[in-house]
C-alpha cells in the first residue's frame, strides 16, 4: 500500500467514524464530542505553527478570542445573521494574525514566546477595558433565536454536530494538503534548520508569517464557531489559560502530527472529566499524567505511534 | 504443589498493576457509557449542584456548599419533596464559563437531574445558561448578577434566592446622600462587577441629590493601589468602594497610609471582605465605615429567631465563622441564597405536583406564579418578593457599621427601595 492511501484511509476513517458517532453515542457524550471536535480544530490550528513550523506562540488565546468576538459583537452591535458575522469572525482573526505575525516574528525563541504572549494579555486587558462593548469578563448571551445558519438551528444538538464536525474536518483536510505540499514541507524545513533553508533562497519571513495568518485564522474560526454553537461570548475564552490549552493538547497528542491534536483534545477532555469526579483535586491528577506522558511518551501519543509503528503518519 | 505454594508470590508488580489499571478504567468508564432510566416516583429528585470547588470562587463555593447540605438535610428529614428525597449531584466547575457550561450538560444529559441550582459568578451563569435553556432544565442560579433581571437569559434560568446588584446598589444611595454625604468619589475594579456598580450607584445617586465627583476604575491585574488615590478629590465626601480578591488587603492597608487619621466617610459592599475576618491585621482602617451586607455576617442583639436557626444549622458562629474553626470565615452576605433557593424550589415542586423530568416546564410556571415570602426559616435573610416576569426575587438590604471590629447594624432598607421597573417578561418565551 502506498503512502498516500495510509494516510487516507487513516483520516478518511477518522472522519468516517466521527460522523457515524452521532447516531450511537448518549446525548452527553454527543454534545461533548461535539465541543471536542472545535476545540481540536483550534488544537490543529496550534500545530501549524508549533508542530509543523516551531514557532511557540504563548499567545493563541487572541487570535480564539479574535474570531469568537469578531463573531459575537457583530451579531449584537451590528445584527450581523451567523453567516456574515462568521465571516466577520475569519476576517478579524485573519487581520489580527497578519499583524501580530508581522511584529512578533521579528523575534524568535523566548523573545518569541513573550510577544505573543503579551499581545494575547493586552488582547484580554482589551476585552475588560471595552466592557461596555463587550459586557467584560461576565461576557454574553448569543440568543438561540439567532443562531439559525441557512435555515439550521445550530443550537440543535444534531445541527451542532454537525457544523462542529464541518468544520473540524475542514481543518484536518486543509492540515493535512498544507504538510504535504511544498509549502507546508518548507515550514518543516524551517523548523528543522532555519537557516539553511535561508540559504537555500526560501524567504523565510514571508513562510513563518504564511503559518501565523493561517493558524490565526483557523483559530480564529474555531473560536467563531465556539461562540455561535454554544451562545456564549466572554473575556474568559482570551485569558492566558486559552493559550495554554492549545499547547497542551499538541503535546499530548503528539506535535507535528495531523491527527495528534485532536487525540491530545479528546484525551485532555476526558481526563479532567473523569478526574473531577472523583476527586476534587483533578486537575493534580491531569498534572501527574501529563507529567507521566511527558516521560514516558515525550512526542505525545500520535507522535509515539509515528516513532514506534507507522513512521508514515503525516 | 509447589506451584500451588507459590500462588502470591506470582502476581508480579507489572501483573499487579495491570490488573488495577483494567479494574480502575473499567470502574471509571462505568458511568461513563451508561445511560441513566428515568427516575421511579420514589427515586430520589436530583439536584445538579454547579459548585465552585476550585478557581477564584472557590472560598464561596465552600460556604455555598455546605449551606446547600444543610438544607437538604432538614428537608429530606421533614419528609423531602412530595415525599421523595433530596439528592445533591454535585460537580465542580472551575468558577469557569465553558467548564460551567459543560457541568449543566452533565447534569441533564448524564445524570439526569431534575434541575440545576447553585451557580454564583456571573460569566460562569451566563456561559451556562444558554445550554440550560436548549436542554430545558431549570436552572436556579444563586449569583446575585442582574444577567437574570436584564433579559440576557431564558426561560429556564431564575434567581428566586437572592437579589441582584442593581437592586442592592440603587438601595444604598439614599441612606448614602442622607446620612453620610452628598459628594461621591466611586473605586471599583474594571470589569463587570465594578461597572454594575458604577453604573447603577451614580444614576441612583444622582436621583437621590448626591453627586459623582470622580470615578476610579481599577484594572483587575493591579496589586498596588497608592498610585490611584490622589485621584480622590478634596471635597469628596463618601468614598465608595467595592474591590474584590485577595488584593483587597492591600487596598484597604494602602488606603490608610494615604489618608492617615483624617479620612472622609467610607462606604463598601463586603462583597470584598467574603470569607475574610474583619478584625484582620490591616483592616483597622476601616473602624467605623459602613458595609452593604446581603446578611448581616456579625449576630445582632436582636437577632430574629429564623437568622438563629439558620445560623446554628449551617454551623455558623455569632461572628460568622464556622462553629468547628474560628478562623474559617464564612460568605455570609451571600450563601442564605443557597438555602432559599432550595426552599423555593420545594415550594414550587410540591406547588407543581413534581413527579420528574417531564413536568419541568410545570415546576418553572409554579415558581413564576410566587410573590410574597415571608420572613422564616424558609428565608432566614428576611422578606422576599419574587417577580415572575424577570424571574427575580427582591428584598431587604442591610447596611451595617464596623464598631470595634463589630459589623453593627446601622439601617435595613425597605423591599420597596430596590424594585426597579421590569426589564423582561420572561414568560413570553416558549416552556
Amino acid at each position: 500500500m502506498t503512502e498516500a492511501r495510509k494516510v487516507l484511509i487513516l483520516h478518511g476513517g477518522l472522519l468516517l467514524l466521527l460522523f457515524v458517532l452521532q447516531f450511537v453515542l448518549p446525548a452527553y457524550h454527543h454534545g461533548n464530542l461535539a465541543r471536542i471536535m472545535v476545540l481540536a480544530s483550534f488544537a490543529m490550528a496550534y500545530n501549524i505553527m508549533f508542530g509543523y513550523t516551531g514557532l511557540l506562540s504563548l499567545g493563541h488565546a487572541l487570535f480564539f478570542a479574535a474570531g469568537m468576538y469578531g463573531m459575537a459583537l457583530t451579531m449584537k452591535h451590528l445584527a450581523f445573521t451567523p453567516a456574515p458575522a462568521l465571516l466577520a469572525g475569519l476576517a478579524a482573526g485573519l487581520v489580527v494574525s497578519a499583524v501580530i505575525g508581522a511584529l512578533a516574528l521579528r523575534t524568535a525563541g523566548v523573545a518569541f514566546m513573550i510577544v505573543t504572549l503579551m499581545f494575547a494579555q493586552a488582547g484580554y486587558l482589551a476585552v475588560l477595558y471595552f466592557g461596555d462593548w463587550t459586557r467584560g469578563d461576565e461576557g454574553f448571551v448569543i440568543q438561540q433565536a439567532e443562531r439559525v445558519l441557512w435555515g439550521l438551528d445550530l443550537s440543535d444538538p444534531t445541527w451542532r454536530y454537525f457544523a462542529a464536525f464541518t468544520l473540524f474536518s475542514a481543518c484536518l483536510l486543509i492540515s493535512l494538503a498544507l504538510v504535504r505540499r511544498p509549502f507546508g514541507r518548507t515550514l518543516i524545513a524551517i523548523r528543522e534548520n532555519e537557516e539553511r533553508a535561508r540559504m537555500l533562497g526560501y524567504d523565510v519571513f514571508a513562510m513563518k508569517l504564511g503559518a501565523v495568518v493561517i493558524s490565526g485564522t483557523m483559530a480564529a474560526a474555531a473560536g467563531a464557531s465556539y461562540g455561535l454553537l454554544f451562545g456564549y461570548a466572554g473575556a474568559s475564552f482570551a485569558s492566558v489559560q486559552y493559550s495554554i490549552f492549545p499547547l497542551l493538547w499538541v503535546l499530548l497528542g503528539g506535535a507535528g502530527t495531523v491527527i495528534g491534536p485532536f487525540l491530545g483534545t479528546l484525551f485532555m477532555f476526558y481526563l479532567i472529566d473523569l478526574s473531577s469526579g472523583i476527586t476534587t483535586a483533578y486537575m493534580l491528577i491531569a498534572g501527574v499524567v501529563l507529567v507521566l506522558l511527558t516521560l514516558f511518551a515525550p512526542q505525545g501519543l500520535a507522535g509515539e505511534v509515528r516513532r514506534r509503528v507507522w513512521r508514515w503518519l503525516p | 504443589m509447589t506451584k500451588d505454594q507459590k500462588g502470591p508470590a506470582s502476581t508480579t508488580r507489572r501483573g499487579a498493576l495491570k490488573t488495577l489499571a483494567v479494574g480502575g478504567a473499567a470502574a471509571a468508564t462505568l458511568p461513563l457509557w451508561a445511560r441513566y432510566t428515568h427516575a421511579q416516583s420514589a427515586a430520589p429528585i436530583k439536584i445538579g449542584f454547579q459548585v465552585h470547588r476550585t478557581g477564584i470562587g472557590a472560598a464561596y463555593g465552600r460556604w455555598y456548599d455546605r449551606t446547600t447540605q444543610a438544607a437538604v438535610r432538614l428537608i429530606n428529614e421533614a419528609g423531602g419533596i412530595n415525599g421523595r428525597p433530596i439528592e445533591i449531584v454535585a460537580e465542580d466547575d472551575g468558577t469557569d464559563a465553558k467548564r460551567g457550561a459543560e457541568v449543566v450538560e452533565k447534569f441533564a444529559t448524564q445524570h439526569n437531574c431534575d434541575v440545576a441550582f447553585g451557580t454564583l459568578f456571573s460569566h460562569v451563569v451566563i456561559g451556562s445558561a444558554p445550554r440550560a435553556g436548549e436542554l430545558k432544565i431549570p436552572y436556579f442560579v444563586v449569583s446575585e448578577g442582574h444577567h437574570v433581571a436584564s433579559g440576557m437569559l431564558n426561560r429556564y434560568t431564575l434567581q428566586p434566592g437572592i437579589t441582584d446588584v442593581k437592586s442592592q446598589v440603587q438601595a444604598m444611595a439614599p441612606f448614602v446622600s442622607q446620612n453620610l454625604g452628598k459628594k461621591v468619589t466611586m473605586i471599583f475594579p474594571d470589569f463587570a462587577f465594578g461597572h454594575d456598580h458604577r453604573d447603577y450607584f451614580s444614576a441612583a445617586m444622582q436621583a437621590a441629590g448626591g453627586e459623582i465627583l470622580e470615578l476610579i476604575a481599577i484594572p483587575p491585574t493591579e496589586t498596588s493601589f497608592t498610585k490611584y488615590f490622589p485621584r480622590i478629590p478634596r471635597g469628596t465626601e463618601v468614598l465608595y468602594h467595592v474591590m474584590v480578591g485577595p488584593a483587597v488587603l492591600t487596598f484597604v492597608k494602602e488606603l490608610g497610609e494615604f489618608f492617615g487619621p483624617s479620612r472622609p466617610e467610607m462606604f463598601g459592599f463586603i462583597d470584598s471582605l467574603e470569607a475574610v475576618d474583619i478584625a484582620s491585621p490591616g483592616l483597622e482602617f476601616l473602624e467605623g465605615s459602613y458595609f452593604w451586607e446581603g446578611n448581616p455576617r456579625h449576630a445582632q442583639a436582636d437577632q430574629s429567631p429564623f437568622d438563629a436557626f439558620y445560623r446554628e444549622q449551617v454551623g455558623v458562629d455569632a461572628r460568622g465563622a464556622s462553629v468547628s474553626d474560628p478562623a474559617d470565615v464564612s460568605t455570609y452576605a451571600h450563601m442564605f441564597g443557597c438555602w432559599e433557593t432550595l426552599y423555593v424550589l420545594k415550594a414550587g415542586m410540591e406547588a407543581a405536583g413534581y413527579q420528574g423530568t417531564g413536568d419541568r416546564a410545570k415546576l418553572i410556571e409554579a415558581v413564576e406564579a410566587m410573590t410574597d415570602m415571608p420572613h422564616s426559616n424558609e428565608h432566614p435573610q428576611g422578606a422576599k418578593r419574587f417577580n415572575g416576569k424577570t424571574h427575580q426575587v427582591f428584598g431587604h438590604q442591610y447596611i451595617t457599621q464596623v464598631q470595634d471590629g463589630f459589623l453593627k447594624l446601622a439601617h435595613t432598607t425597605s423591599i420597596e427601595d430596590t424594585l426597579y421597573p421590569d426589564e423582561v417578561d420572561y414568560t413570553t418565551q416558549p416552556l
